[in-house]
């Protein structure tokens, strides 16, 4: 039924792409070659004209100017029902599976030509041979909604190659997958590569990445081409220049060491609650965090950190324990946080910490509309004041906006969090909870971010940095914690840590 | 007087009786919401619908002298209805909740208006089946005549049960109710799907009025639905979407609307008000029981604006 005859891949080419959005030239002549059976990197800062290039050679957009070709031919897509045509396929950034419909559901479905009444037993049994051609293992008759982060992923790569596409654009495949499953999808993917069915575009700012698995790498920045390469001629300090120009990066504060008789700031004791199914509990036997340092909580999404952080944050009731702040009871109300000084940056800022259509200086003010200058209660809210704290948080943490009257969601994902930033390291701090900071954020943003996490925990403040990204704990962290499970299974000092048993204790082999 | 011969056997007898009788409407609107619902939109209005289904049903009988030519009108009659709410929840904005509460308001009210002559005559009623033939005790035979209507609303939920997995269309439906999204990047038009799954959702509860006014109670009048249509939303929550499950619930609830005169029947005759109130109890109670504040609902579809 579906065309997975087709096992050679294909090589495509963008000859001089130019792309205009009006008087705004989002993509200014830009030729890339992708030969068959390659692995291609296309990296570039937010804004550089990435997903540009790929809607083009997709057919989303139509360029104003430039020609694609195919194997050397010179097509014409006008429709993404034309790059499916030609064998072209893209896996999004975000999961474009239908959560309650089986593995085996979404692939059968996605096809372009679908019987009335499905033979199951049929189908069951050509995805089972198409499946053996497969490098991915993977449970078909599971739920989607049931499966982790990385399986989504293989299945979005498996859907597009059951559609019969091969040359698949990757979005930042691994933004959503822990540096195991990102190694272990990428690696598949090129060996795949390797064997000649299968030509790849993927876009990255993750250097390591790009190292590791890519064959060449094309740069694009504001919308120019900047570079192209060979991976294996390249050091990551050239790639950086390609892409960011001579701009500054953020570099992290030196590490003042913790001093000794640190307080403790944050205590957490015999911590039970619930997790997201209602099946399990998290159970946090103890953890402490001092001023001055950052402790890191490693771990596998789904292993219960997310609703450790929500029990913090007070979205999600505890059924036990104790969590302490500076030897006070905590319980995440707003006058507890005020008076404590606890501060919290939550994952995806723009769903846990802000309200999407209220403007980018309602959204700052949101720990101090209702206190004046002297820090006491005031009854009549003063627009003037809040803007006028805005434009100075704008400016201190350059927050890119088009007004500060904006709706928040209009930004970028790098601008909310700066933001947020912003919001929660003014003032006093001596708890920080951060959680994922630099989710799906550019090179120069993730450096301006942990660089400000660090300048906090240098001023004293206890930071509990809980992360997906092991490399961002290893840079960050004094003491590093792994969470498998909903238990704290390992602790490690900086010092003594190696990724080899940190990784063992998250894959819960110990 | 019968009733005592089998002394209070009667009463369960009565319940199972009733639930098959009672139960038929609601099987027929849960079975339309569920489909309604599993396409990512909710349909509040179904209870005008249901009202005005049994009144066109009632009125078309009348005048042709055929129940199934009642039943055909009532059905295109909740088409209509439901095409409509399906029609306006497709431009930006419209809420599908406060829609559906305006079209309940409607049907009920075009149903009193275009009824009123329809008070008075007659109609010839929907056959049923005699299952109880084999026994003498005139209870038993009682609640075994079985109307043609439970039996076709049970095949209904075990085909739909078996289509939501088994067909191309029921793959869509779930496909769209779960992921707007998804459904667009596979080339689907959410908002026709959903217009469809509407219209056939309307046109099931019109049949389940038809029922009402065509057998059991077996009249028109005003008071004729007593919030079946509103119950049978909260019955598609409480089944999951499962149509199977709507079909058990609706049984459940249907018994549940039998205990009242079923005691009545066997001479309680304290506080049986009481019991004519316990689908409305059991609504509360199951909406309690299986709601959570720290999770939300499972199998529930991802467009849905309840659950969203």
């Amino acid at each position: 039924m579906s065309a997975t005859t087709r096992t050679k891949a294909v090589g495509v080419e963008t000859i001089g792409m130019t792309m205009r959005f009006g008087a705004f030239t989002a993509l200014d002549d830009v030729s890339v070659k992708v030969p068959a059976g390659s692995f291609h990197a296309l990296l570039g800062e937010n804004g550089a004209g990435k997903s540009t290039l790929v809607k083009c050679m997709m057919g989303f957009y139509h360029p104003t100017s430039g020609d694609i070709l195919v194997d050397g031919h010179e097509v014409a897509i006008t429709s993404p029902r034309d790059a499916s045509a030609l064998g072209l396929g893209m896996v999004y950034q975000h999961f474009t599976l239908v959560p309650s419909l089986t593995g085996a559901e979404n692939l059968v479905i996605s096809r372009e030509k679908v019987p009335g009444i499905i033979d199951w037993r049929r189908e069951r049994a050509d995805l089972a041979q198409f499946m053996q051609r497969m490098p991915f293992k993977l449970p078909l008759h599971v739920k989607v909604a049931e499966l982790a982060a990385g399986e989504k992923q293989k299945l979005e790569i498996i859907k597009q190659l059951y559609l019969g596409r091969n040359f698949l654009v990757l979005d930042e495949p691994t933004s959503v997958l822990t540096p195991g499953e990102a190694q272990e999808v990428l690696g598949l993917v090129r060996d795949m590569t390797r064997a000649g069915g299968l030509t790849v575009l993927m876009i990255s700012h993750k250097f390591h990445e790009v190292t590791a698995f890519a064959d060449d790498i094309t740069v694009l920045r504001k919308g120019r081409l900047t570079g192209t390469g060979k991976v294996s001629d390249l050091s990551h300090k050239e790639m950086a220049a390609m892409m960011i120009g001579d701009q500054p990066i953020a570099a992290l504060d030196s590490r003042a060491p913790v001093p000794v008789g640190a307080r403790q700031v944050l205590t957490v004791k015999a911590l039970k609650a619930p997790d997201r199914t209602g099946l399990k509990t998290i159970n946090i036997g103890g953890l402490d965090v001092k001023s001055g340092e950052i402790v890191g909580v490693a771990g596998i999404s789904g292993n219960g950190q997310k609703e450790f952080l929500e029990v913090l944050a007070g979205q999600r009731t505890r059924d036990g324990g104790d969590v302490l702040v500076k030897g006070s009871p905590y319980g995440a109300s707003r006058s507890e946080a005020r008076t404590l000084n606890v501060r919290f940056i939550p994952e995806e800022p723009l769903r846990n910490a802000c309200a999407p259509k209220m403007t980018v200086a309602e959204n700052m003010a949101f720990r101090t509309f209702d206190l004046n200058e002297a820090g006491k209660p005031i009854s009549w809210i003063r627009m003037s004041a809040m803007r006028d704290y805005a434009t100075r948080l704008v400016e201190q943490f350059k927050v890119k906006t088009a007004s500060l009257a904006s709706p928040i969601s209009s930004l970028s994902g790098g601008n909310v969090q700066r933001a947020v930033l912003a919001r929660e390291l003014t003032g006093e701090v001596d708890l920080l909870i951060v959680s994922n900071p630099c989710f799906g954020l550019d090179f120069s943003a993730v450096a301006e971010i942990r660089a400000r996490i660090m300048k906090a925990r240098n001023a004293g403040a206890a930071v509990l940095l809980m992360s997906e990204d092991l490399d961002e704990l290893l840079e960050l962290s004094d003491r590093i914690f792994v969470m498998s499970d909903g238990a704290l299974v390992y602790e490690t000092p900086i010092a003594q840590a190696s990724v080899q048993t940190i990784g063992e204790h998250m894959a819960g082999h110990h | 007087m019968e009733a005592t011969e089998i002394g209070l056997w009667g009463v369960p007898l009565a319940i199972l009786g009733g639930a098959i009788r009672v139960s038929t409407p609601f099987i027929f609107v849960s079975l339309g919401e569920a489909i309604t619902e599993r396409s990512g939109r909710i349909n509040l209005g179904l209870e005008g619908t249901l009202v005005f289904g049994a009144m066109t049903a009632y009125a078309m009988a009348v005048m042709t002298g055929s129940p199934w030519l009642g039943l055909m009108a009532a059905a295109t009659a909740g088409l209509c209805f439901g095409l409509f709410h399906g029609w306006i929840c497709k431009f930006p904005g419209v809420n599908d909740i406060a829609i559906g509460i305006a079209l309940m308001l409607l049907g009920s009210g075009l149903a009193f208006f275009f009824g009123k002559p329809f008070i008075q005559p007659s109609a010839p009623d929907l056959p049923a089946i005699p299952f109880g033939g084999w026994s003498d005790i005139p209870q038993v035979q009682a609640a075994l005549n079985v109307n043609v209507l439970f039996l076709i609303g049970a095949a209904l939920a075990v085909f739909l049960w078996w289509a939501f997995r088994n067909t191309r269309a029921g793959l869509i439906l779930r496909v769209v109710g779960d992921s707007s999204d998804a459904a667009r990047a596979m080339g689907l038009d959410p908002n026709m799907v959903r217009l469809i799954a509407t219209g056939v959702g309307g046109a099931l509860a019109g049949i389940g009025g038809g029922y009402l006014s065509l057998y059991y109670p077996g009249s028109w009048t005003e008071r004729i639905s007593s919030g079946q249509g509103l119950m049978a939303v909260a019955l598609v929550i409480f089944a999951r979407w499962n149509p199977l499950g709507c079909f058990a619930a609706a049984l459940l609830f249907g018994g549940a609307g039998a205990l009242g005169p079923a005691l009545q029947s066997v001479g309680i005759t304290q506080g049986y008000y009481l019991f004519y109130a316990a689908p409305y109890i059991l609504t509360l109670i199951i909406m309690i029981a299986t709601s959570s504040p720290g999770r939300s609902l499972a199998g529930a579809p991802g467009e849905l604006s309840i659950t969203k």
